[in-house]
């Protein structure tokens, strides 16, 4: 059995390892796991990965988790082009201080939106209206550092060409811009590094990988979104609830 | 000229680097940077790292921030023994998985216990919120339970059959909640053991000194010694806990 990656395209991290896999034309078998059905949750993929998350690698015997670790996986394993995550010591660290940071202070805040305009009302649940403006703070505070600190007078995030740390944060962007945050207005280098790598992943390929998402309030507008069974109920409520 | 570390040694991630530096001989300047001091907040530091965050490390004019990135920075410029980070593809893959892992599944929970009891109320001079610390707890309850029954289970160390940089980082994460007098081990038996393993290849005397400082109560009439940075520490703290 080959290459096996268990993804559902409305997450973040899973388009990702979709993006990077496709655009290094690694052969694999696609395994889509519809998260709004919560087919995470079943007893045969529990038996994959017992953390039930996505996005999920198997490689014959080989099972790994965490989109990054993934990332890294792949591109040694197939010695992807040397740009995404180079051996030279400096840039490789500015790739692992930006996967870092993103890890601790995107992941938690960027998803929120979507679950707060899409996914908490599809369950009949609610999110305080003080944590949806905290969240609003947290997300431009992080915008102008990602800006300032992380772009700053560079082309890409982590050195003069793309990186691993780009895809990464692409894709939270476009999570953002899927739920009609205006993100890129009033934000002109930040708009230009995403033109950037956008144009470097081909216009195809976005495309496909971000149709399902940036499609996802005209699906939630015309009820045609996946209604969550019962049994998925508990882990929704539970990220809501950590909704910082 | 010397690689200068800037940490906090109450803060997880600063005393997993205070470690592995000290059990790799790598010689270093630490500049202590007091976070309950704001200190972190301060323009000085903001030109080492503008995120405000510790640890961060300067090498020559090299500036780099963010505990992973710091420990794999030294590790390969001092190419520190090959358990800690394994060359082989897939034990590779194992640390950096839990190394992505652990942000969000092992230190927000472990640290937000300790912030909670003993923090919070040390700069707010108000009681423990209960309510809030068992829910905290609880949380990092369900990641206790992942260590000890799946994790741990089909291996001696986090990552790999020896130890690894996510040990150290599991190890200084779960020592917070300990400090707040939180017994995150007792109910585990195979993280007790893993405890013991990690502190038999650590060494006693240097997992002591990097802990002395939160293992120790903190004098209370240095809480209010600079109010206003008091109130901001204590505003910042009820929003990341609530």
């Amino acid at each position: 059995m080959g290459l096996e990656l268990y993804l559902d395209l409305l997450s973040q991290p899973c388009r990702a390892v979709y993006i990077f896999a496709k655009k290094n034309r690694i052969p694999f078998e696609l395994r889509i796991l519809e998260l709004l059905k919560g087919q995470h949750i079943s007893k045969e993929f529990s038996q994959i990965n017992s953390l039930q998350k996505l996005p999920t690698l198997k490689d014959g015997d080989f099972i790994l988790t965490e989109s990054v670790a993934i990332l890294i996986y792949l591109s040694s394993k197939y010695q992807t082009e040397a740009h995404w995550y180079p051996s030279e010591l400096h840039v490789r660290s500015r790739i692992h201080e930006y996967l870092g940071w993103h890890a601790d202070c995107i992941r938690s805040i960027f998803g929120a939106p979507l679950w707060i305009r899409v996914l908490v009302p599809l369950i009949g649940a609610q999110v305080p209206e003080e944590k949806v403006e905290r969240n609003k703070a947290a997300i431009n505070g992080a915008l102008q550092k990602l800006e300032d600190k992380f772009l700053g007078c560079r082309a890409f995030l982590a050195s003069q060409e793309v990186t691993l740390a780009d895809l990464m944060a692409l894709e939270e962007l476009i999570q953002l811009f899927a739920v009609g945050y205006d993100l890129f207005e009033g934000r002109p280098r930040l708009a230009a590094w995403r033109k950037r790598v956008e144009t470097f992943l081909g216009a195809e390929l976005c495309q496909e990988a971000h149709g399902p998402i940036l499609n996802i309030l005209e699906q939630a507008a015309n009820k045609t979104l996946p209604v969550p069974p019962p049994e998925v109920h508990p882990t929704m409520l539970n990220r809501i609830s950590r909704i910082p | 000229m010397l690689v200068e570390l800037f940490l906090d040694l109450y803060s997880p991630p600063c005393r997993a680097i205070y470690i592995f530096a000290k059990k790799n001989g790598i010689p270093f300047e630490l500049r202590p940077v007091e976070l309950a001091r704001g200190e972190h907040l301060k323009p000085e530091f903001l030109k080492v790292n503008p995120l405000k965050k510790v640890p961060a490390l300067r090498d020559g004019d090299f500036l780099l921030a963010e505990s992973v990135a710091i420990l794999l920075y030294l590790s390969r410029k001092f190419q520190t023994a090959a358990h800690w980070y394994p060359a082989d593809l897939q034990a590779r893959a194992r640390v950096d998985e839990f190394l992505a892992w652990q942000h969000a599944a092992i230190q927000l929970p472990a640290t937000n216990v300790y912030l909670c009891k003993t923090l919070l109320p040390y700069f707010s001079g108000q009681p423990v919120d209960t309510v809030k610390l068992e829910r905290l707890i609880s949380r990092l309850t369900a990641t206790l339970q992942h260590l000890d029954q799946q994790v741990l289970a089909v291996r001696p160390f986090m990552a790999t059959e020896q130890v690894s940089l996510a040990d150290l980082m599991a190890f200084t994460e779960l020592m917070q909640p300990i400090a707040a007098g939180c017994e995150v081990f007792r109910d585990w038996p195979r993280l007790t053991s893993w405890r013991a393993r990690v502190e038999a290849v650590l060494g006693p005397e240097l997992i002591q000194e990097a802990h002395r400082l939160v293992l120790q109560p903190r004098d209370p009439r240095e809480a209010q010694r600079d109010p206003q940075v008091a109130q901001i520490l204590v505003h910042r703290l009820q929003e990341r806990l609530s």
